[in-house]
C-alpha cells in the first residue's frame, strides 16, 4: 500500500513537469517574438535586449526551460506587463476567491447531485428519474454564463435582492464569512454548481442503477434487510465512483470558473485570466495556468489515493 | 400432490403462476405448480435454464423482481401466505424462516463489506442484538460451515476467499437466523467438481444438524442424487414429474425425465451411446396448447395436443403428467 | 467433435461471430431510435436550426451587418423586428441566424477533426499495444491534466484572438478525450475471443482491423464524439464570450451575448436570446447523443 501511494506520487511527478513544459511553450506559441510577449510594445531597445538576456531569451530553448522552471519552484513566477506587480502576489488573492467560490458551487452541486442521481438511480423509469434525467442533461448543457445572465437578470434586476458583481462591499482584497459578503457568492456559485450538479446526477445515478442491477442486492433482499439496510450498502458501494468523479469536477470548477467569474466580476483566478487576455499580459496568463494545472494534478492524485483507500477489491501492493 | 407430508407441512404451494410482464411482452415462467414439503425433508427441482425453477424457488420468498413479477396461487412457508403477506412482513420473514443460497457467491456477496459483517448484520436485522454478540454468533456460523481459521476470515473481504470459501460464507449468511426452510439456487454450478461435492456434503450434514427443510435447484441429476429426498423435474414451467429420489432416478416415467436422464454421464456408461433429446424448450412468452414437451417427444401423437395432460400417480409417491405413462408403466 | 469437423468449418465459414457490425444490428439500432421520442424530437429540432442557417441569407430579413444608431435594442416583437434588434441597432434574427453558422462551424468542426485524429492514433495506440501504445498514451495523459476550458483558454489566449485558433485549440482539448476512449474501445475488442481466435488463423493485421476492429469500435467512437458536439458549442461561444474566438462585427452567438451584456438593465429578454440558442443547440446534441449511445446498446 505504502509502496503504491509512492509510486503513485512519483508518476504524477513527470507530469507534472510536462505541465510545466506546456505552460512554459504558451509564451512560445504566442505569435511574434517571446520578448514581446514580455515587455511593453512601446519598450525602448535597450530595456528589450536587457530583458531578454535576463529571462535568458537568447539562450537555446531547452536551458530557458530549465532557468524558468528554477524560478518556479522558487515560487516566481515573473513580473504582471500591466501592473508590473508580481505574479504570485496577485495569484494568491486570486486563487483564494476562485477556492472559495468552486468550494461553495462545489458543496451545492455535489449535494444536490447526489441527492438526484440516487433517487433517480433507485427508482429507474419513473417521473422522479425522468425529472432528474431532464435536469442534469440541461445541466450539462446549459451555457453556464447564459445562466449567470439570467440570474442576474431575475435576481438582480427583477427582484433586487442579490448583487449582480464583486466579491463585496469592499471589493476582492477583505473577504469575511458574513452575509454582507457571502450574498455576492450566492448567483455565481449556484450558477457554476449547474454543471457538476448535471455530471454528479448522471454519474451517481449510472452507478447505483449498476449496484441495484447486481445479484448481491438480491441476497441483501433474501436476507430480510430493509430499504435502509439496503442503502447503506448501496452507498458504500458507490462511493468509490462518486468521489472520483467529484474530485475531477472540482478541478473543472475551478479551471472553468473563467467564464463565471468574468459575468461576475469574481476577481477570482478566471477574472485575471480574462484580464490577461485582453491586455495580452503573457506572464499572468502563464503563471495562472500553471497555476491552476499543478492544482488539478494534485487533486488527480489525492482521488486516485483515495479511491484506493476506500474500496477494498483495489489493493496495489 | 398426494404426497403425505403430515399435518403439519413447511412449504405448502398451490397452483402457483409467476409472469414476468414488460412493455414487449409477457413470459409465463411458472405455469400452476403444486407441491408440498415437509418439516425436515429436502426436495430438488431438477430442470433445464428456462424451465422455471428458478423462478418458482423465488418465488418462496417472493424474491422475483417486484416491479415486473405477477404472481398467483397460494404459498404458505411455515405458516406465513407468501403471496399477500405486505412488503414489510416479508422482509421479517426473508432471512428468519427461509432464506436463501446463491449460485454464484462472487457476485451473491457485497464486495466492499467483510464476510463477518454481512453475517452479522442479518443476526442484528432480525434479532436485535449487540454488535459484539452477533459478531460471535458470526465466528460461530463460520466455524459450522467449516471455514478454516474462521476468526481471521471473519475480516476478509469476499474477493480474498476461494470461491469454495465464498460458498460456504454465503450459506453461513443464509444460516444466520436459523430458518427452518433453505433455498438453494444451483448452490455448486459456479464451483470446481472437488468443491462441490464438500459443498453438497455440508448441506446434507446441515439440514440433517439444524432439522432444516431444504429446496434446491438443479440441472445437475448428481446433485440432486446426492441430497434429495425427492425429485421433482420441471418442463416449460410445471412439474411433469415428481417422486422419491430413487425411484425416480432409476425409472423415469415422463418422456422428457428418461431423456434428461439418457442424456447425463455417469460411471458405468462406458461403451452405450448419449442420447440427447431433439430441440428446443418452448418459447414461454407464447401460449403453449397441450403437453409442452409434445413438439421434442418421440412417443407424441395427435391425442396429446388437445390439452395439459393431467397429473397420474402410477405408483404411490410418484406423479406424472404425460397420457403415455400407463401404456409406459 | 473431432479435429477435422473443426479445420473444414473453418475454411469456409466466417469463423468468428461479429457481434456488432451486422446489418441486424444497425436495423435494431434504428428500430430502437424511432421509438424514442425524446431523440427524434431534438434530432428534428437540430436539423431545423441546421436548415434555418444554412438558408440563413434566404430567410434573414435583413442585412447582418447594417447598422442604425437610432434603431439600436428595440424590444422582441418590433415591427420589421421581430425579434428585436441589438445594440448596434442590426437585426437580431438576421444576426441569431447568421450567427448560428459560425457558432455551429466552431462548435462542430473541432470534434470532427479530433474524431478523426484522435479516433486514428487512439485506433492504432490499441492496436499496436507495446512503445506504441505508451508513447501515445502518456502524452494523452499531459493534456489530460488540464481541465478542458482552461485548456482551451490557454491555447487560445496563446494565440489570440480568430476562428482559426480557436477551432485549434478546441481540437487540441478534444483529441486526448477521444484518444482514451479509442484506446481502451479497440483494446478490449482486440483482446475479444474470436478477433485472437482470427489471429491465430493467420489474418494480417490490417485485414483484422479493417474486418474485425473498426466495424465494432467506430461505433463507440462516433456516439463518444457526438457527446462532445454539446461541450464543444459551449465552450466555443464560451471562447468569442471571453473575446477570444470570433471578433466583432461578425456574428456570433457567444459574441453576441457578450457585447449584449450592457442591454440586460433595458432589453433582458433580448439579452438572453443568442445564449438561449446556445442553449437548445447544446442541449439537443446532448440528448441526441444520449439516445444513440442508449439505441446502441446491445444489452437493452
Amino acid at each position: 500500500m505504502l509502496s503504491y501511494i509512492l509510486r503513485r506520487v512519483l508518476y504524477a511527478v513527470p507530469i507534472a513537469l510536462a505541465v510545466s513544459l506546456l505552460c512554459f511553450l504558451l509564451v512560445h506559441i504566442a505569435p511574434g517574438d517571446p520578448v514581446n510577449a514580455i515587455v511593453p510594445a512601446d519598450a525602448p531597445q535597450a530595456v528589450v535586449d536587457q530583458i531578454r538576456a535576463e529571462y535568458g531569451l537568447d539562450k537555446p530553448l531547452p536551458v530557458q526551460f530549465g532557468l524558468w522552471l528554477l524560478k518556479v519552484v522558487q515560487g516566481d513566477l515573473g513580473r504582471s506587463l500591466a501592473t508590473g506587480r508580481a505574479v504570485t502576489d496577485d495569484l494568491f488573492v486570486a486563487v483564494q476567491n476562485t477556492l472559495r467560490l468552486s468550494l461553495i458551487a462545489a458543496a451545492i452541486g455535489f449535494a444536490a447531485g447526489t441527492l438526484l442521481g440516487a433517487i433517480a438511480g433507485a427508482f429507474r423509469g419513473s417521473w422522479i428519474d425522468r425529472v432528474a434525467v431532464g435536469l442534469a442533461a440541461a445541466g450539462v448543457s446549459v451555457p453556464h454564463y447564459w445562466l449567470g445572465m439570467v440570474l442576474v437578470i431575475i435576481f438582480s434586476v427583477t427582484v433586487n435582492v442579490l448583487p449582480a458583481m464583486g466579491a463585496g462591499p469592499g471589493g476582492s482584497g477583505d473577504w469575511a464569512w458574513n452575509w454582507e459578503h457571502m450574498r455576492h457568492l450566492v448567483l455565481p456559485a449556484v450558477t457554476l454548481s449547474v454543471i457538476p450538479m448535471g455530471i454528479v446526477t448522471r454519474t451517481v445515478r449510472g452507478i447505483v442503477a449498476e449496484i441495484l442491477n447486481q445479484d448481491f442486492v438480491n441476497t441483501l433482499r433474501g436476507k430480510g434487510l430493509r430499504r435502509g439496510g439496503i442503502l447503506l450498502h448501496v452507498a458504500k458501494n458507490a462511493a468509490p465512483g462518486t468521489l472520483a468523479i467529484m474530485g475531477l469536477q472540482l478541478g473543472y470548477l475551478m479551471g472553468g470558473s473563467i467564464l463565471v467569474e468574468t459575468v461576475f466580476s469574481w476577481p477570482g483566478t478566471g477574472f485575471l485570466l480574462n484580464s490577461a487576455i485582453f491586455q495580452r499580459d503573457i506572464p499572468v496568463l502563464q503563471g495562472t495556468i500553471l497555476v491552476l494545472a499543478l492544482f488539478f494534478v494534485s487533486l488527480n492524485l489525492l482521488v486516485d489515493l483515495m479511491q484506493t483507500a476506500l474500496d477494498p477489491r483495489i489493493k496495489r501492493a | 400432490m398426494p404426497h403425505d407430508p403430515g399435518a403439519n407441512p413447511l412449504v405448502e404451494v398451490r397452483g402457483l403462476n409467476v409472469r414476468f410482464v414488460s412493455r414487449d411482452a409477457t413470459v409465463k415462467a411458472v405455469n400452476g405448480v403444486d407441491f408440498t414439503l415437509a418439516q425436515n425433508e429436502s426436495l430438488c427441482i431438477l430442470g433445464e435454464s428456462g424451465s422455471g425453477k428458478s423462478v418458482t424457488l423465488r418465488a418462496l420468498m417472493r424474491l422475483n423482481p417486484p416491479k415486473k413479477t405477477v404472481m398467483e396461487g397460494a404459498v404458505r412457508v411455515g405458516g406465513h401466505d407468501i403471496v399477500a403477506a405486505p412488503e414489510k412482513a416479508m422482509a421479517d420473514i426473508r432471512g428468519r424462516v427461509v432464506s436463501m443460497v446463491f449460485q454464484e457467491p462472487m457476485t451473491a456477496l457485497d464486495p466492499v463489506f467483510t464476510i463477518g459483517k454481512q453475517i452479522a448484520e442479518t443476526i442484528i436485522r432480525h434479532e436485535g442484538v449487540s454488535r459484539a454478540e452477533a459478531d460471535r454468533r458470526a465466528l460461530g456460523l463460520l466455524e459450522l460451515v467449516q471455514i478454516p481459521s474462521a476468526k481471521r476470515r471473519l475480516a476478509a473481504y469476499p474477493h480474498e476467499l476461494s470461491g469454495g470459501l465464498r460458498q460456504r460464507a454465503m450459506i453461513a449468511i443464509a444460516l444466520s437466523c436459523r430458518p427452518k426452510l433453505l433455498l438453494a439456487d444451483e448452490p455448486t454450478t459456479a464451483l470446481d467438481a472437488t468443491v462441490q461435492i464438500q459443498i453438497l456434503l455440508l448441506l446434507r450434514r446441515l439440514q440433517q444438524e439444524l432439522g432444516m427443510g431444504v429446496i434446491f435447484v438443479t440441472h445437475d441429476l448428481g446433485v440432486a442424487g446426492e441430497i434429495a429426498d425427492r425429485v421433482a423435474v420441471m418442463y416449460a414451467g410445471r412439474f411433469i414429474e415428481e417422486g422419491p429420489v430413487a425411484a425416480l432416478m432409476r425409472g423415469p416415467l415422463h418422456p422428457y425425465a428418461r431423456g434428461l436422464m439418457g442424456a447425463t454421464v455417469h460411471a458405468g456408461m462406458r461403451g452405450t451411446r448419449l442420447t440427447t433429446i431433439p430441440g428446443a424448450p418452448p418459447d414461454l412468452s407464447r401460449p403453449v396448447q397441450g403437453c409442452a414437451f409434445a413438439p421434442r417427444c418421440p412417443q407424441a401423437g395427435e391425442d396429446c395436443l388437445p390439452a395439459m395432460p393431467e397429473l397420474r400417480s402410477p405408483a404411490p409417491g410418484r406423479n406424472v403428467r404425460c397420457i403415455r405413462v400407463d401404456e409406459a408403466a | 467433435m473431432s479435429s477435422t469437423a473443426m479445420s473444414t468449418t473453418t475454411a469456409g465459414l466466417p469463423l468468428a461471430p461479429q457481434p456488432v457490425a451486422s446489418p441486424g444490428y444497425w436495423q435494431g439500432v434504428w428500430k430502437r431510435l424511432r421509438r424514442d421520442p425524446v431523440t427524434l424530437a431534438c434530432g428534428g429540432i437540430l436539423l431545423l436550426m441546421l436548415f434555418a442557417i444554412l438558408a440563413a441569407p434566404l430567410l434573414a430579413p435583413a442585412d447582418p451587418f447594417q447598422t442604425s444608431m437610432l434603431r439600436r435594442l428595440r424590444p422582441v416583437g418590433t415591427p420589421n423586428y421581430i425579434l428585436g434588434s441589438d445594440e448596434l441597432g442590426r437585426d437580431m434574427l438576421t444576426r441569431l441566424l447568421y450567427g448560428g453558422r459560425l457558432s455551429w462551424f466552431i462548435g462542430i468542426t473541432p470534434v470532427v477533426i479530433a474524431f478523426g485524429v484522435g479516433g486514428l492514433l487512439g485506433i492504432v495506440a490499441g492496436f499496436a499495444g507495446g512503445w506504441v501504445n505508451m508513447l501515445i498514451m502518456r502524452v494523452t495523459d499531459v493534456f489530460y491534466a488540464f481541465p478542458s476550458v482552461l485548456l482551451a483558454v490557454a491555447i487560445s489566449g496563446a494565440l489570440g484572438a480568430g476562428v482559426f485558433n480557436a477551432i485549434l485549440s478546441l481540437t487540441l482539448v478534444f483529441i486526448p478525450q477521444i484518444i482514451r476512449v479509442a484506446e481502451s474501445t479497440t483494446t478490449s475488442v482486440r483482446n475479444l475471443d474470436y478477433v485472437e481466435a482470427a489471429r491465430g488463423s493467420g489474418a494480417g493485421a490490417m485485414s483484422i482491423v479493417r474486418v474485425h476492429i473498426l466495424p465494432n469500435v467506430l461505433g463507440p467512437i462516433f456516439v463518444y464524439a457526438t457527446s462532445l458536439i454539446s461541450v464543444s458549442m459551449i465552450i466555443a461561444s464560451g471562447l468569442s464570450f471571453l473575446g477570444l474566438g470570433t471578433k466583432p462585427p461578425e456574428a456570433e452567438w457567444g459574441l453576441m451575448l457578450n457585447t449584449l451584456r450592457s442591454a440586460i438593465y433595458s432589453q433582458p429578454l433580448l439579452a438572453m436570446l443568442p445564449g438561449l440558442c446556445i442553449f437548445v443547440t447544446s442541449m439537443c446534441f446532448n440528448l441526441v447523443s444520449d439516445g444513440l449511445r442508449a439505441a446502441m446498446d446491445v444489452r437493452n
